[in-house]
């Protein structure tokens, strides 16, 4: 691509590489245009009408945005997603954090082999892992209480019992922890060896290594893995949905513990077909991951150490 | 996300204004293509079927989208205007459907080709009807009958055939003596009462119904709706709980040889009569009664549902979607279709006990013709029982406001079963929930 050249000006030619980045960035831009920029705008302007998908939008102005505050059922879908990430962004990265850890010390042949198995389960579908963690943590035949009965304890109905879902799901989610481990284990491999090993020689035990130096340089993969963890639990759906609510008997039998936010949002649209409120909702989720994010950030920006890239690089 | 593509279409302006006239007009002339959602051939029920419209009508070209009715997939394929010509879905969807205008009323259809719709059972009639128009031509007839495992009833000291679900008080005794527990694990369960699902049934075996028949008053906090919820909530807790019932029955396998009679699970429940279908192909000598769910004056209470042929809005072919719908229900094709079932049972030395229809006067040829004694007394007798609970079928009338509706009074039963609230302000919080939503539906 070149940029036009107006008379009297010099005319600036783009590199080639320059050139072929833009080229191989269109079908991106243009997707995002079409299926993500243009979407996102109309259901902005849908958020404010009361919209079935048949009939004509009709405008209600913030009546959408009023009805979210009076419905109980929002409080609830935000309380448990809430909880929900409290829970499971914590466990997650400490738990993936201790597998990268473990990966870390494995050397040899064993390594690549190792790596892959940590990562298997991050490859089956969400909707198997729904179907599959049902019968595991079914409270009267399922495998989980089985192997507590082994320490005679008595398990609960992790899948019926309303105060027990929420733990349920949580312990299901920690079953995917591959991609955070495989982001994590990175960071590790790039600490300097030669930090570890001064810190040593002054007298530090491993425990004082590991927070001293190897947490401040893996910081910002940390950092990154809280904000993706953390993004990706408000947004929870797949699972849920396929353990919870993917049939209508399904959808009886729990209550509300397992209305996460975006099955609430889901349920509006197409069971209800209220799209603008469906739509509303959306825009609220995606100003408070905004927000939550931005927090991060800020918050993030004074703890995270960058410069363990620039001494990496 | 599906919010932000049903927005993208909203946005090209497209949301369902595309063509295709009413039932009946003929826009694709004699043939054409013709495009059917949530259909599939499963067995030769379907398939019997297909080749009868695929004869009378060959210069249509039909093609069968099959898989499960999904309902994103359908409203998106209506919003894009592009549907498919005819859908079959749950007749309880179609009141949402008809007041939204996603599909057509079929009022000229069946006034052009003549479909023979007195043949349908009153209660099936009702369901495919709104605001006084046809919406849709009822498929099956799935009545509800009470399924009694006669190991349980005998250990109970009771003859199953003398189980009267119109006392009370004595079914609530029958179903504790019949519940197994080992510990904390549950060996059988005694009466499942089919919660929150049946609270319609239960209802109306207390004498009450959940809704108006127009559709558009709810009377879930009436008295009788109440006690009704009382009771059969009563049922679940005397026995152990919801939550180990609920995860009891999540280990069952209603439709395979090891089913939960088979199994001795369950002592007795209400249940669509397909399940004693199923359980003649699998379980020929399983040892079960079949009897009337009555109501507490003693007389059967039937909440009968199934699927439909629907036509949506903007359908390109609605001539050829008449005609599939006039075959796919008629009188000679089902009794075609419930003659090869029969045959193929029979090659496999399998119990028949018939294909029960929402076209009574198919139904009368099939149950009197086509369906033998079978020699096993408990399927034998199972057909009569099904056969006489028919006529007592009643349906949850259809309402502009279905999906909430049914998800109202289901949440309030839910909260009961876990305990959560009572029934009197469970259904009340319902009530003011399920109203709001028929009135604003209606608006």
């Amino acid at each position: 691509m070149t940029t036009a050249a107006p008379a009297g000006r010099r005319v600036r030619r783009l590199r080639p590489e320059t050139r072929w980045a833009y080229i191989f960035m269109v079908p991106w831009l243009v997707g995002l245009l079409v299926f993500q920029l243009g979407p996102m705008i109309a259901s902005l302007a849908l958020s404010f009408a009361d919209y079935d998908l048949i009939s004509a939008p009709r405008f209600t102005g913030l009546d959408n945005y009023a009805r979210m505050l009076e419905d109980d059922k929002v409080a609830r879908a935000v309380g448990n997603t809430a909880l929900y990430t409290a829970l499971h962004v914590p466990l997650a990265v400490v738990l993936a954090l201790v597998l990268a850890l473990v990966l870390n010390r494995i050397t040899g042949r064993a390594a690549g082999a190792f790596r892959t198995i940590f990562y298997l389960p991050s490859m089956t579908p969400y909707v198997a892992v729904g179907v599959l963690f049902l019968f595991l943590l079914n409270g009267q035949a399922g495998m989980v209480n089985d192997f507590l009965a082994l320490f005679g304890i008595s398990g609960p109905q992790w899948t019926t019992d309303p105060d027990w879902i929420l733990p349920g799901i949580v312990l299901m989610s920690l079953w995917n922890l591959g991609s955070t481990t495989i982001i994590l284990f990175a960071a590790l491999r790039n600490v300097p060896r030669e930090l570890a090993e001064a810190a040593m020689i002054d007298g530090a035990g491993p425990w004082q290594r590991f927070r001293s130096v190897t947490l401040p340089m893996i910081s910002s993969a940390l950092f990154f893995v809280v904000i993706i963890n953390t993004i990706t639990s408000l947004q929870m759906f797949d699972q849920v949905y396929t353990m919870f609510f993917g049939n209508q008997i399904a959808q009886q039998s729990s209550g509300d513990a397992a209305l996460f936010y975006v099955v609430y949002l889901f349920q509006q649209a197409f069971q209800f077909l209220h799209m603008g409120y469906a739509s509303a909702l959306a825009w609220l989720l995606f100003l408070v991951i905004a927000v939550i994010t931005l927090i991060q950030v800020k918050v993030g920006n004074r703890l995270v150490y960058y410069e363990a890239e620039e001494h990496a690089g | 996300m599906a919010v932000v593509l049903a927005g993208g279409l909203a946005a090209c302006g497209g949301v369902g204004s595309s063509g295709g006239g009413t039932g009946g007009a003929s826009s694709g002339g004699e043939g054409g293509a013709l495009t059917t959602m949530g259909f599939g051939f499963p067995d030769e029920i379907a398939t019997v079927r297909v080749d009868a419209f695929k004869k009378a009508y060959p210069d249509v070209r039909l093609a069968v989208n099959e898989g499960q009715f999904d309902e994103q997939a359908f409203l998106s394929a209506v919003a894009a205007g592009n549907p498919p010509d005819v859908v079959y879905l749950p007749r309880d969807k179609i009141g949402g459907y008809a007041a939204r205008g996603a599909i057509q009323p079929l009022d000229e259809c069946v006034a052009t080709e003549r479909i023979a719709t007195g043949d349908f059972y009153p209660a099936a009639q009702q369901q495919v009807k709104y605001a006084g128009k046809w919406y849709a031509v009822p498929e099956f007839y799935n009545s509800i009958i009470l399924l009694v495992n006669d190991k349980a009833a005998k250990d109970a000291g009771v003859d199953p055939k003398s189980i009267d679900t119109s006392d009370w008080d004595g079914l609530a005794k029958l179903a504790e003596k019949m519940t197994r527990r080992d510990g904390n694990r549950i060996k059988r369960f005694g009466f499942y009462p089919k919660l929150p699902e049946f609270l319609p049934l239960w209802a109306k075996a207390n004498g009450a119904d959940i809704l108006s028949a127009d559709g558009r008053t709810a009377h879930l906090s009436d008295p009788k709706v109440v006690e009704a919820l009382e009771y059969a909530t009563g049922l679940v807790k005397a026995q152990g709980g919801w939550t180990g019932l609920k995860a009891f029955t999540d280990t069952f396998d209603y439709f395979g040889a090891e089913n939960p009679f088979t199994k001795d699970q369950i002592g007795m429940m209400p249940t669509e009569q397909y399940l004693v279908s199923s359980m003649a192909g699998t379980s020929p000598d399983a040892g079960i009664t079949v009897l009337p769910f009555k109501g507490r004056d003693g007389r059967p209470v039937n909440n009968v549902g199934g699927n439909a042929w629907v036509m949506p809005k903007g359908a390109k072919n609605p001539q050829a979607a008449c005609r599939w719908m006039k075959t796919m229900t008629a009188k000679d094709t089902w009794i075609a279709a419930a003659r090869a079932r029969a045959d193929k049972r029979a090659k496999e030395g399998k119990i028949n006990i018939g294909t029960y229809t929402g076209n009574a006067a198919a139904d009368e040829v099939i149950f009197s013709q086509i369906v033998k004694p079978s020699g096993k007394p408990a399927y034998d007798d199972a057909v009569k029982v099904i056969r006489s609970v028919q006529q007592a079928g009643f349906v949850v009338p259809q309402s502009a406001a279905a999906a909430e509706f049914v998800k109202t009074w289901q949440d309030a039963s839910t909260r009961v079963l876990l305990g959560r609230q009572d029934a009197a302000g469970s259904l009340d919080k319902a009530q003011r929930d399920a109203q709001r939503a028929l009135d604003e539906a209606a608006q």
